[in-house]
């Protein structure tokens, strides 16, 4: 019977029939897909994209170089030099940061012991070039200043499950 | 000899050793901050304490003598409960800062936290806060860290013989400072950074610049002074961070002086990293090749009227190599001894430290002449002191009349005083005839005077007159303060036929008789007695030489090759590689191997093995590394005659800064201008008077 039950499903064209069915449904059922980029979708607030350093709200970067960012980093994405500020504060000199070798683990924001590197919401900072993907410390600052009330939104949220 | 159990292990040890120190011995860990096993006892960290069976309360195991059939228990849980206790009180008023703290990753406080901390503080109440101390320009304190251990009070006081730390205030107003009118000025004031378990006195040159963690440790060779400490460089990328001691009980134990520490920030300052040629007066950058092609030029011009100078750090491979092509090329005007000293290359026993570094605990009457040990040789110094503590040691001097941290009789400034005791005619002649284990020590102040080679002649006649040489004792001494000489004088790297010394190859070229001289890091030689001469200087250093020079050839730093040094004990050492030398620098011994290839007298070896076998050939000291190789007394040294007048006093006017390496260090110059030339913690400036 198999033989004449695969010719009459080939000939009847029901399995077109069934897909033009499904296809059907679903022109009335809600969208799923957004218009992005002019919509984006929900993101959590542990999502890990872009990361920033902060500062105090009196404008002092937080980030001591204290370099357990730098030790903990999986990629060894980060690169950090540290010395003596003119007010003897101990400070980085230098804190890069590889985008391109970012494995965008979140370790470094979890190492942080003063929330200074965070990783932000942001993940629309494609670049043309590789080199505009090697981060130094203004661009990040930069990047912790832009997003500063958002970040400051995630950390509280997420503080009570810390 | 008592027995006793510990943790079930049972050891029998010498009577009067302490609980701590026995379970060290059987490898059994007990936290520590206070106690430490070349100090003071003092038990005020209570943080190493154990039960032992029948006493009521735990002990504190650093303070606790052993006692027959004592049974200890170092890890119960009634001991770790104490030891939390413990740790919660040294945390009450900590600052917890280790993020910003340079001993972070390093740090006793931080690692017994880890197994006897909390992880949450139950105190509500405000730490205190400590003002900070000026101790100066080489330590940084950050006094509230302070958990009051006083390990730096009992090193400056015990070890430096410079009592000038103290505690003010008790129960939590207890604080670490300076005495009034103090200043810290040890000559090994950089080993409190050391001691100290947490992060209360750190480096401070080189103070939030690195982590303990990134650091690369290499194992190396001190060659600031002669003593040849055993150090551990610390690196990252091309840069020497800092440089620890190790553990060295024959040369160092585990100090080190304060030049040898922080002088490495002149590693990175005034360095030669390409050949230069002096052309219509000024000093331009060449290829080398063209650098070698100019030398060529000039040496063959010269013929056989080429000299050679080695520096007070060069290392025995390059030496021997410029010995070699000097010998091919039919010269034998080398010498190592650049600031003149009249020592003796031919007997071998006449330039080494013979009593050997440890066996200097052992004498029991010292005569040092012409020396300030102090500035010399700090780390030996402290030696000497050492052994004056444990009594029954009588000292004495000829020089000057310094503070050398333990008591000497001051016997006169002049050669008088030493023909008076060779002619047994002092007092203190018979103190040391009497003694079991006399011995002396003269220094290159002494030697390097005009009549250097009569007070080396004098010096031994006391040295058989007072019976210094017997079976299984050598008390004659020379403090050498360059750490290339021995190994020079081993090499043979001293004037050949028809040459004298340095003064004599300067005058030959201030006359012509020599048309090229090398310097191989030689800048303490008076570059204008080099009158016309045609001067190579090959050296690490823009310093005096390279100023003075025609042509320069960048060398290597200690730091930078691997060479071999002879300390001044006669032992042989080798430095490694910890970074590479800068630029175009080259190790020294490559530059002369290919600098002989150039003149056409190419030297028999290729590779580092193949320069160390001919050095080995040179003399089996250098086979021997590590080694101390002694001499054999009995060939007669230094010269008949009447020594001249003037004081013998030491030829380190500055301790901070001896060398082209110290001499280009920035820290080294704030400490000149902090403390002067060293040795002067009872007066001068303080750091509050401006």
């Amino acid at each position: 019977m198999s033989f004449l039950d695969r010719n009459a499903r080939a000939f009847l064209l029901i399995e077109l029939v069934q897909g033009l069915a499904l296809t059907l449904r679903y022109m009335f059922k809600p969208k799923v897909t957004i218009n992005y980029p002019y919509e984006k979708g929900p993101l959590s607030v542990r999502f890990r994209g872009e990361h920033c350093l902060r500062r105090y709200p009196n404008g002092e970067e937080r980030c001591i170089a204290c370099k357990l960012c730098e030790a903990i980093c999986p990629a060894q994405a980060i690169t950090i030099e540290a010395e003596p500020r003119a007010d003897e504060s101990r400070r980085a000199r230098r804190y890069d940061l590889d985008m391109t070798k970012c494995i965008y683990c979140g370790m470094c924001q979890e190492a942080c012991p003063v929330d200074a590197i965070v990783e932000g919401p942001n993940f629309e900072y494609a670049t043309e070039t590789r080199a505009e993907l090697m981060y130094n410390k203004s661009k990040l600052l930069a990047n912790g200043d832009r997003w500063e009330a958002e970040l400051a939104f995630r950390i509280a949220a997420d503080a009570p499950y810390r | 000899m008592p027995k006793l159990t510990i943790d079930g292990r049972e050891i029998e040890v010498e009577a009067g050793t302490t609980i701590i120190q026995a379970a060290d011995q059987l490898g059994i860990e007990i936290p520590r901050f206070c106690y430490h096993e070349r100090l003071a006892i003092a038990g005020n960290c209570r943080m190493c304490l154990v039960e032992v069976e029948k006493m009521p309360k735990p002990v504190a195991s650093c303070a606790q003598p052993v006692g027959e059939g004592m049974v200890v228990k170092t890890n119960t849980a009634g001991v770790r409960k104490a030891r939390q206790g413990v740790m919660e009180f040294l945390l009450l008023n900590h600052p917890l800062d280790c993020p910003i703290c340079d001993q972070g990753g390093e740090c006793d406080l931080q690692d017994q936290a880890v197994a006897y901390g909390s992880d949450k503080g139950r105190c509500q109440e405000g730490k205190r806060a400590v003002p900070d101390k000026d101790y100066g320009p080489l330590v940084q304190t950050m006094m509230t860290r302070c958990i009051q251990c006083t390990r730096c009070v009992r090193f400056i006081a015990e070890i430096a013989g410079t009592p000038v730390l103290g505690g003010l205030g008790r129960g939590e107003h207890l604080e670490i400072t300076r005495y009034v009118g103090a200043a810290v000025s040890s000559e090994l004031s950089g080993n409190l950074i050391d001691l100290c378990p947490v992060g209360a006195l750190t480096n401070k040159p080189a103070s939030y610049t690195y982590r303990s963690w990134e650091l690369k440790k290499t194992e190396s060779i001190d060659a600031m002074d002669a003593l040849g400490s055993s150090i551990r460089l610390d690196t990252r990328g091309n840069e020497v961070i800092r440089v620890l001691p190790r553990v060295n009980e024959d040369v160092n134990e585990e100090w080190l002086s304060d030049r040898s520490r922080f002088a490495v920030d002149g590693l990175k300052r005034q360095r030669l990293d390409r050949p230069y040629v002096r052309k219509d007066g000024k000093l331009v950058a060449v290829t080398w090749n063209e650098a070698f092609a100019v030398i060529a030029a000039k040496v063959k011009a010269a013929g056989t009227k080429i000299a050679v100078i080695a520096g007070d750090q060069a290392d025995a491979e390059a030496m021997i190599a410029y010995k070699d092509l000097l010998a091919s090329l039919g010269s034998q005007a080398i010498d190592c001894r650049q600031d003149g000293a009249k020592l003796d290359g031919s007997v071998r026993a006449s330039y080494l430290f013979n009593s050997t570094v440890a066996g200097i605990e052992q004498a029991d009457a010292l005569l040092m002449i012409g020396t300030n040990p102090r500035k010399e040789s700090p780390v030996l110094n402290a030696r000497i002191r050492k052994r004056w503590q444990k009594g029954g040691f009588k000292a004495a001097r000829i020089g000057h009349k310094g503070d050398l941290t333990f008591k000497y009789e001051h016997l006169g400034d002049d050669a008088s005083v030493l023909k008076a005791l060779v002619d047994g005619k002092h007092p203190f002649f018979e103190t040391l005839k009497n003694a079991a284990k006399p011995a002396l020590i003269i220094g290159q102040g002494a030697l390097s005077r005009p009549d250097g080679a009569v007070l080396l002649g004098l010096a031994r006649k006391l040295a058989d007159a007072t019976g210094m040489v017997k079976d299984g004792w050598n008390g004659f001494n020379v403090l050498h303060t360059a750490a290339a000489r021995v190994g020079g004088l081993d090499l043979g790297f001293v004037p050949g036929q028809g040459w004298r010394d340095v003064d004599h190859i300067a005058d030959a070229a201030h006359k012509g008789d020599i048309a090229v001289v090398f310097l191989l890091g030689a800048d303490e030689v008076e570059m204008k007695s080099l009158g016309e001469a045609f001067v190579v200087y090959q050296g690490s250093h823009g310093d005096a030489g390279a100023h003075r020079a025609d042509v320069i050839l960048p060398g290597a730093a200690y730091t930078e090759k691997s060479a071999t040094y002879v300390n001044l004990e006669g032992r042989a050492q080798q430095t490694r590689l910890a970074v590479f030398p800068p630029g175009e620098a080259k190790e020294d011994w490559r530059i002369v191997r290919a600098l002989s290839d150039v003149l056409g007298k190419p030297l028999p070896y290729d590779s580092l093995k193949a320069v160390r076998e001919r050095l080995a050939k040179a003399s089996p000291v250098f086979a021997a590394i590590g080694q101390v190789t002694t001499a054999a007394w009995g060939a007669s040294f230094g010269a008949e005659g009447s020594a001249g007048d003037g004081a013998l006093v030491t030829n380190i006017d500055n301790f901070y800064q001896t060398d082209p390496i110290s001499r280009a260090s920035k820290t080294m110059a704030e400490c000149t201008a902090a403390f002067g030339g060293g040795c002067n913690h009872k007066h001068k400036k303080t750091g509050t008077n401006g």
